[in-house]
């Protein structure tokens, strides 16, 4: 077996994606399935920070995969090949939002002015919680829906640095937007969350979510 | 230096990235020891990255793993099937383009094409029902997926599209365009029409 297949499926896992983009455009197409398989919930979870629909962040990422998978060619190696699949991803959700959205008025948070100072709405103390209350669906249902609250620009920047751990650069890049913009939203998107997670406020913990009254979901 | 509570919120997002200058930091650290609203903002900031940030947020819907794989293995299996395709289509093209070419020169006559890259169809039965179009230059089965203009389609016998100009799509009527070239008698035909005529190099061979 050569040297370079070997590496490939090492304990150490070093999983060179250089080398297997190499491989795959000289025609080893089935390669591709290893190369995406570490990013394919992060494209799904970029194009549900856009569409906010589960059906249609499937089938734009989906799309996405497929788009990456033609022109792989076309990658160049100065990126990180999840940076551009998620750059990918974040066009073809925004492609279809505006094709089958473009009725919809945006809420009501895209038209703040971001430059603007962000006053938080609440001071609930809210020390630190159990990680492992994520272990409950509706814990992970409220925060899906907080997060959805949120204006796209806000939301997409959220995704990308603070759920899926790209770089304020490879975010602004993946966006083309500037890091100064990223770093403006994404302070608002926490300070937003935190008003709409932190309990005490009646907000989603309490009023729009099925907990009684001043219960804590942990 | 001395920092407010506006200062902080403007700086929180910075300060958990550890993106803040010495100094700055300091005087954040410094204002958190007396303000409880700004700890506050700062413990709930600090959750919400960390609550985001875990890998079970990201959840995708049951079975999308497989049917990605399933759409991609779609889109290879197409893709392998158009490139076999072009070649047996580059390969009709050149042998019928031959006799086409000789065919024109000796008894026989086509009639003039809709397009220079087209084939005639002569392997597709004569009266088998084919669409059209007004600006298509290809005849299809019924349903194929790459007619072109499907608002204008006219439903007529082969021969007729043949007679017009329009020749086979290399994709639906494929397996007319093999039939034809391996079949004894269309060999023989072409033998036929091939005799006494004038390039050699595009002659066909019978074995």
């Amino acid at each position: 077996m050569p040297e370079e297949v070997m590496s490939l499926g090492s304990p150490a896992g070093q999983f060179n994606e250089e080398l297997l983009i190499r491989r795959i455009r000289d025609g080893e197409h089935d390669l591709f399935y290893e190369l995406i398989r570490p990013y394919e919930r992060r494209v799904y979870s970029a194009a549900l920070a856009i569409l906010r629909n589960e059906a249609d962040a499937e089938d734009a990422a989906q799309e996405a995969v497929l788009k990456a998978y033609k022109h792989i060619r076309q990658f160049r190696a100065e990126a990180r090949f999840s940076t551009w699949l998620i750059q990918i991803a974040v066009n073809e959700a925004r492609m279809r939002k505006r094709k089958e959205h473009a009725h919809m008025i945006e809420p009501l948070a895209d038209h703040q002015d971001e430059e603007g100072n962000y006053t938080p709405r609440d001071f609930a103390d809210w020390r630190e919680i159990p990680i492992e209350t994520l272990e409950r669906k509706e814990v992970r249902q409220m925060l899906a829906e907080a997060l959805a609250s949120l204006g796209e620009k806000y939301r997409e920047v959220f995704v990308l640095r603070d759920v899926q751990h790209l770089s304020i650069e490879e975010t602004a890049k993946a966006l083309r937007i500037s890091t100064a913009s990223v770093k403006t939203r994404l302070l608002r998107a926490r300070l937003m969350l935190r008003d709409l997670l932190a309990p005490g406020l009646g907000g989603s913990w309490t009023s729009k979510l099925s907990f009684a009254k001043g219960t804590k979901p942990w | 230096m001395v920092v407010n509570c506006e200062h902080v919120w403007r700086e929180i997002s910075n300060y958990l990235e550890g993106d803040i200058e010495p100094n700055l930091r300091a005087a954040i650290e410094e204002h958190f020891r007396g303000c409880k609203h700004c700890t506050a903002v700062l413990d709930g900031t600090r959750n919400v990255i960390q609550l985001y940030g875990d890998e079970r947020m990201v959840e995708v819907p049951l079975g999308f793993s497989h049917r990605l794989h399933r759409r991609l293995e779609e889109n290879m299996a197409s893709g392998r099937r158009s490139f076999l395709g072009w070649m047996v289509a580059a390969a009709a093209a050149i042998l019928v383009a031959g006799g086409f070419e000789m065919g024109r020169s000796s008894v026989f006559s086509h009639p003039e094409l809709r397009s220079e890259h087209a084939q005639p169809g002569s392997g597709v039965p004569p009266n088998m029902m084919v669409v059209v179009s007004e600006e298509g230059k290809t005849f299809h089965v019924p349903g194929c997926p790459f007619i072109h203009d499907k608002a204008r389609l006219r439903t007529i016998a082969a021969r007729e599209a043949i007679r017009e100009g329009y020749a086979p799509c290399v994709r639906c009527m494929r397996k007319y365009l093999s039939a034809s070239l391996i079949s004894p008698s269309a060999s023989a035909d072409s033998e036929a029409q091939v005799s006494g005529s004038g390039n050699p190099n595009l002659r066909i061979k019978r074995g």
